[in-house]
């Protein structure tokens, strides 16, 4: 039957056009996850333990060896961008936890019956996982300066520095999102987490360089975005240190990862309701 | 008036399960309607694909004169939704809950701080209107999601489960709400629960449904009179669903929701 028809009433509040919304949702939604950080910032403080550890650890011994060639650079320069994108991706892929979470208590169905656009929802959560990964930048920074690692301090390059961490873990936590749509229960989740950061960590460029890798860890290497990520901080971050790939090309692949992976996760979103 | 919910042959099947099965029903506007019935009987199916979360496999429903298939934001933007769930974000304040409600509905700016606090007012959390909402009580919580479920006015508002795992008190204090907001904004509202007292103090008419299907829809009076003389509407809820234990049908009971809607149960409790 098609008897359904439809009531014109007018519209109790004009709304702003659907673009513009598309910003503000997607800004409502990462202003609330930020909000809940400052509440309760104790996640992201533990987190920043671990790149502490492989800088401090790790890069001390390997660096003695000299046994990683980095050309002109000394290993410690070569090692705190490897470390700053290492530990922004550990802390985004685990990102779609969150989400789990917000499905098993029921916080997740209130959103998706709100008008805001699965987009726009998808999108708010990817900015909060990019902006939460300034926080391990700092920290890196702060201990590459003590460790006297040269590090470039021109606005610019730590604006640069900045947007690289932010698209890239966005990227990254919103691969998250895709993953924990596609299992939805928390212990699958946790799982394929943990199967996934170590290949995309050890098949970059964060802790060696591609050079020295055997050839087809090169080929894979070399379509794994946290090896632009890598290349584009290793540039922005460290003086005299040479990129492998163009900037452009680094923001390009980073950028397009990004909105790829939101309008897969904007697809799988409401899954997670059902 | 229009029907505020009106349901065609709408259908879903899930592998060879059909939870929802041709149901046909109207609600009408300012109506308070208690949809009834055992565990997998398919009313939270029907509220998940009345608010567009879920796609039907068949048949048609209009929400608020909109169709739920071809125009979802529309439908979406006049509903209200409180599901058996917790559905505050626990690491906010009330506050902060109600303002990205507010946002999401883009309610017009100078109205948004006057809307939250009437509706924390209403709800009477005014005094806790700053503190993180996991240090609430389940009756609170309670409040503060019905609150964030009107802020925009809606038209009709969908309850699953409003009381599950309150205690007596609050589960009058959420009963006297949900009158009060009827009187006051005419809203009509479809819930589901599983106290049959409850749908007697609430609900002007009830359906039950039984494996999907719509067995039975009346007053609570004129149900129960239908069980026979004397008898509740506890009996007609037997009565209409049978009291055998369907294991094949049982959909919404399985252990992973159990143990869920005892996890909130214990949360609230």
């Amino acid at each position: 039957m098609t008897s359904l028809e439809r009531v014109e009433r007018p519209a109790a509040w004009a709304e702003p056009p659907a673009p513009v919304r598309f910003i503000l949702d997607s800004w409502t939604i990462a202003e609330g996850e930020l909000r809940k950080l400052r509440h309760d910032p104790t996640e992201l403080l533990t987190r920043a333990v671990q790149p502490l550890l492989w800088l401090l650890i790790f890069g001390q011994v390997i660096g003695s060896t000299r046994a990683i060639p980095t050309g002109s650079l000394d290993y410690n320069d070569f090692l705190a961008p490897g470390i700053l994108a290492q530990s922004a991706l550990f802390s985004a892929i685990f990102f779609g936890i969150a989400v789990i979470w917000e499905r098993d208590l029921g916080v997740l169905h209130k959103y998706l019956v709100s008008p805001a656009a699965r987009s726009a929802l998808v999108t708010g959560k990817a900015l909060a996982g990019g902006l939460r990964a300034l926080v391990q930048a700092t920290m890196v920074y702060a201990l590459a300066l003590v460790m006297g690692v040269h590090l470039r301090l021109d606005p610019l390059s730590i604006i640069g520095v900045c947007l690289v961490v932010v698209i890239g873990s966005a990227a990254f936590a919103t691969f998250s999102l895709v993953i924990a749509c596609l299992v939805r229960t928390r212990e699958r989740f946790m799982g394929i987490g943990q199967i996934l950061t170590m290949p995309l960590f050890f098949a970059s460029s964060a802790i060696y360089p591609i050079s020295i890798m055997p050839g087809w860890l090169k080929v894979i290497a070399q379509g794994n975005p946290l090896t632009y990520q890598v290349d584009a901080l290793r540039g922005l971050m460290v003086q005299g240190s040479v990129e492998s790939f163009p900037l452009g090309l680094d923001f390009a692949v980073l950028i397009v990862s990004t909105v790829i992976l939101i309008v897969i996760a904007a697809r799988l979103y409401p899954r997670l309701a059902q | 008036m229009p029907p505020a919910i009106s349901t065609q042959e709408l259908t879903r099947r899930f592998d060879a399960l059909t939870a929802v099965d041709a149901l046909t029903l109207e609600v009408e506007a300012g109506e308070v309607f208690g949809l009834l019935g055992p565990n997998g009987a398919g009313k939270s199916t029907t509220i998940k694909m009345l608010i567009t979360l879920l796609p039907p496999s068949g048949g048609t429903a209009s929400v608020a004169g909109y169709d739920i298939r071809r125009e979802p934001r529309l439908v979406r933007r006049s509903i209200g939704y409180v599901p058996q769930l917790l559905s505050s974000d626990g690491a906010l304040s009330a506050r902060e809950n109600l303002m990205t409600s507010a946002r999401l509905y883009h309610l017009p700016g100078p109205d948004q701080r006057t809307r939250i606090d009437e509706a924390l007012e209403f709800m009477g959390l005014e005094s806790s209107a700053d503190r993180l909402v996991r240090t609430f009580s389940g009756g609170m919580i309670r409040r503060l999601e019905i609150a964030q479920a009107m802020l925009h006015r809606p038209e009709v508002l969908f309850l699953d489960e409003p009381t599950v795992g309150l205690d007596p008190t609050a589960r009058r204090a959420v009963w006297g709400h949900i009158r009060g907001l009827r009187q006051a904004e005419g809203t009509t509202i479809l819930l589901t629960t599983h106290y049959m007292d409850e749908a007697a103090e609430l609900c002007g008419r009830v359906g039950f449904m039984h494996l999907g299907k719509l067995v039975a829809l009346g007053t609570p009076a004129e149900l129960s009179a239908q069980a026979g003389p004397g008898k509740s509407l506890d009996d007609a809820f037997s009565y209409f669903t049978g009291s055998e234990l369907s294991e094949a049908g049982e959909q919404g009971g399985q252990y992973r929701d159990v143990a869920r809607t005892r996890r909130t149960a214990r949360r609230l409790g």
